[in-house]
């Protein structure tokens, strides 16, 4: 009988990075000095589980690196060992280890050695009672530890009885974690094997005596046979000599006839040696540059595994009454259509009318498995907060507000890094150092505060600081240096604002590792108006400013407006529509006898004639006998010249690309009421089709090629 | 009918089924292509479909099945023959497209004609016409029991996204 355990990866992978999260906001709300036993408890079980779970699927260096934080933490949580900054810190470090670790088996990739045995080096010289202060040397920190150990080690003798294998258990399992907790020394004996014809296969005949070396506590050799005490006999007593090195002698002996029930043992059961092997091997100066990069974000393009999310069972019971009600609809519906009279058409409308309030409460409530608190996507801030404020030396306070606002699954993946980068700025730019701040006659340590909160069918994510604000001088100037504005333009302060999510803009002097890597506002504007939303900053000199991000609550479902151009219909995002007028031609203004161009108060808008860019066969080229819709895509205003507007309705947005590939100026598609599919206009990409009319035939040309 | 000739039909099942794959026959003017069986998904009637802008003349649009979008291919036009007027008879036959993902794509062909049973040893190589003929996707060719010759279709490489342009 063989399970394949690697279909349990996935659910691991995901529980482990879940627990390195709670790990994390845990350690980071510990108060140093008195900690909450309960916070270490939810930390130290964290940590037990991803520990067990690695063990089971045989993550050795996992399993390894989480029992030495396990052991310190269990120290902590008996009240052994104090929780001090320095050591939170540490275990921050290590959880940033672990998730890289976990990340790298889960992609099947290298992890950086020498970073994780450099943190486990700290870790066990903590553990040993150093203080880590010597981190200018990391290399200096032996494994050597100089406390008078309590134990020499234990002498285990292990008898599984024949059913163990039965159980579920295996031995080789245990070995292996009797391995991790220090230097084990097997002897097997077969005595009881019987002859081959007689061997039951599903039992186990074998015995081990077992030598562990090392300062373990004798609960953690008693943990790992915790599940088969029952069914073993276990003999375990303290090693009453130091016999370092005849022990050495002995080698893991396995008789060639084993029982086929039993596996291999594994041998190699040191892979902490060598790590702390390479460490040595390497120059300070590296490993010290190796500390101080952050975790190195691996850019492989991971096959992303199958995404899951969980669902309170609230929402899964709302939908199956939904779908109760729903059926009772459609048996009532099937009954007035199979004896239908013209009189009982009140009642088939009154069950049309409430057909249609199921199925939308019905996909209201689906929608609402998808949507998460925000709060996923705000828990990383204090980590980071704590992290970049500690490197640049600025006191901040970080407040969450609206954790619980929920919003999409996708608009939540996607939101992360642009609000990382907005969180980074206002640490960097916005907030000044203590010194500063005092002289300003401000508190010391500044506020940052994120909040989320609904606001008509809208997401709003706001990040407040009550830093410096943005400086309008340095602005203009640094957009009249870059050649972005005229220098004789006279600008309001929002419209100076609003230079920061221009291309090519940093104000940034010099580049730190916070921000001003390049990475400009203008992607996170870039970023957000590609899920639909807005972002906009309002600031006050000295007193801060407030970022505003609105996204649409779902990617899935989005308000069109329907229009029709040369027989065809097509939906324009209502969100991108400014307005809609008829035009006279009198007022196009030509440009190089072809551009066209509508003054809009008091600015030109290029019209860009839809059945040009898409080809198609018009009913009319007469700009007055069509309709003008002013749209904005990517910061630009431009006219499509349309034949007409139809309708507005709420549509679900089908992909193209699932079945045929990305089309220039189409977002996706969509069903109508009727069931024909209608295209979805991507505004963005229309503007480009119409610069660059080339970029439509280049398919065509590949083909004629 | 005898035992003995039960057995010997069985056989001949039997027989044909173990080593034989079975093609999907349609018609396009009065040449016969064939499909792996396991490729179609389904066999469905003429309906409006959606054009594309900036589209091959040879894509007529996407269709809406069951939720899904889906690309419709004309045969017709992809072989440069002559067009033929779409009426609620023409059919369309909805593949299931192998490639980096896997997608679903339906082709109008004149008529579905009938399953055959064929063979792997009895397919021969596509001669090759140089330029002249374009046969980049047909992979082989097959004699029917009446005569007619069956072309195999690559349907991968026919309606890869690539060709789909």
């Amino acid at each position: 009988m063989s399970i394949d355990i690697s279909q349990f990866h996935d659910v691991f992978f995901e529980e482990s990075f879940e627990g390195l999260d709670a790990m994390e906001s845990g350690l980071l709300n510990l108060d140093i000095g008195a900690a909450d036993i309960d916070a270490i408890n939810t930390i130290f079980r964290a940590a037990h589980s991803i520990k067990g779970g690695a063990g089971t699927f045989g993550f050795m260096a996992v399993s390894e690196f989480t029992h030495v934080m396990e052991t310190m933490l269990d120290e902590t949580r008996n009240g052994e060992r104090e929780v001090t900054a320095e050591l939170t810190n540490l275990f921050l470090e290590s959880v940033d280890v672990l998730r890289e670790m976990l990340t790298a088996v889960q992609q099947k990739t290298d992890t950086d050695d020498v970073r994780i045995g450099n943190v486990r080096n700290k870790l066990e010289a903590m553990m040993a009672g150093e203080s880590i202060a010597v981190e200018a040397e990391p290399v200096a920190v032996e494994t050597e530890i100089i406390e008078e150990p309590k134990y020499q080690g234990w002498k285990i003798q292990f008898t599984p009885h024949a059913h163990l294998l039965q159980t579920g258990n295996d031995p080789v399992r245990m070995l292996r974690e009797l391995s991790s907790l220090g230097e084990l020394s097997t002897k097997m004996n077969d005595s009881k094997l019987p002859p081959f014809s007689d061997l039951e296969p599903e039992d186990s005949y074998l015995s081990w005596d077992l030598t562990l070396l090392g300062d373990i506590p004798e609960e953690d050799v008693v943990e790992i046979f915790e599940w088969v005490d029952e069914d073993c006999d276990l003999v375990i007593e303290p090693l009453a000599v130091k016999q370092t090195t005849q022990v050495e002698e002995k080698v893991v002996e396995l008789d060639k006839h084993e029982a086929p029930a039993t596996k291999t043992v594994v041998e190699d059961i040191t892979p902490a040696e060598q790590i702390s092997a390479v460490v040595e091997e390497v120059e300070p100066e590296v490993v010290a540059a190796a500390i101080d990069k952050p975790a190195p974000k691996s850019k492989v393009a991971a096959a992303p595994a199958a995404s899951s999310i969980r669902v309170g069972t609230d929402k899964v019971d709302s939908l199956i009454n939904l779908v109760g009600e729903l059926v009772i609809t459609q048996s009532m519906l099937s009954q007035i259509g199979d004896n239908f009279t013209p009189n009982m058409l009140p009642e088939l409308i009154d069950g049309l009318a409430q057909l249609e309030r199921n199925s939308r409460e019905m996909q209201e409530a689906i929608m609402r498995i998808r949507m998460l608190p925000i709060s996923f996507a705000f828990n990383r801030f204090p980590r980071l907060v704590h992290d970049m404020t500690e490197k640049m030396g600025k006191k901040v306070e970080l407040k969450l507000t609206g954790e619980q606002t929920e919003l999409d699954k996708t608009v939540m993946e996607k939101i992360g890094d642009p609000l990382v980068h907005l969180v980074r700025n206002s640490l960097d730019h916005g907030l000044e150092t203590p010194e500063v701040r005092l002289a300003a006659g401000k508190d010391e340590t500044g506020l940052l505060q994120l909040k989320a909160f609904h606001q008509g069918g809208n997401i709003v994510i706001e990040i407040h600081d009550d830093g410096a604000g943005l400086n309008e001088d340095k602005i203009l100037a640094k957009a009249i240096e870059k050649d972005l504005v005229d220098a004789n333009d006279e600008l309001s302060p929002e419209k100076i604002h609003d230079l920061i999510f221009l291309p090519g803009f940093s104000t940034a002097e010099y580049v730190t590792d916070v921000s001003g890597r390049g990475v400009g506002m203008d992607v996170v504007r870039k970023n957000i108006t590609s899920l639909g939303g807005s972002v906009e900053v309002v600031s006050k000199r000295g007193q801060g400013s407030v970022f505003t991000i609105r996204l649409p609550l779902t990617l899935a479902i989005m308000d069109g407006q329907t229009i029709r151009v040369a027989n065809e219909n097509y939906i324009i995002p209502l969100i991108s529509i400014i307005e809609t007028l008829e035009v006279n031609s009198s007022d196009i203004k030509q440009v190089s006898g072809k551009g066209e161009l509508y003054p809009l108060r008091d600015e030109y808008v290029p019209v860009i004639r839809m059945y040009d860019v898409f080809n198609l066969n018009p009913e009319t080229t007469d700009l007055e006998e069509g309709l003008l819709v002013i749209v904005e895509g990517d910061g630009q205003k431009v006219g499509l010249f349309i034949d007409d507007l139809l309708g507005q309705q709420q549509v679900v947005i089908k992909s193209l690309e699932t079945n045929y590939r990305k089309v220039l100026g189409v977002s996706g598609a969509t069903i109508l009421g009727d069931g024909t599919v209608a295209l979805i206009l991507d505004v963005p990409g229309l503007i480009t089709l119409y610069r660059e009319p080339s970029l439509a035939l280049v398919v065509n040309n590949d083909r004629a090629a | 009918m005898s035992e003995q000739q039960v057995n010997e039909a069985l056989d001949s099942i039997t027989s044909v089924d173990e080593n034989s794959e079975q093609y999907l026959t349609f018609l396009l003017g009065d040449e016969e292509y064939g499909v792996e069986i396991l490729r179609v998904q389904e066999i469905k009637g003429w309906d409006q479909v959606t054009s594309i802008p900036n589209s091959p003349h040879y894509l007529c649009g996407v269709l809406n099945l069951r939720g899904t979008i889906v690309p419709i291919v004309d045969l017709r036009l992809r072989f440069d023959m002559p067009p033929k007027e779409y009426t609620p008879t023409t059919v369309v036959v909805v593949l299931k497209v192998e490639g980096a993902t896997n997608r679903t794509v339906g082709i109008v062909v004149d008529g579905v004609s009938d399953a055959h049973n064929v063979i792997p040893e009895d397919i021969k190589p596509t001669p090759d016409f140089g330029s002249s003929v374009c046969t980049e996707f047909i992979s082989g060719l097959v004699t029917l029991e009446n005569d007619t010759m069956m072309m195999i279709l690559n349907v991968d490489r026919l309606l890869s996204v690539e060709a789909l342009g």
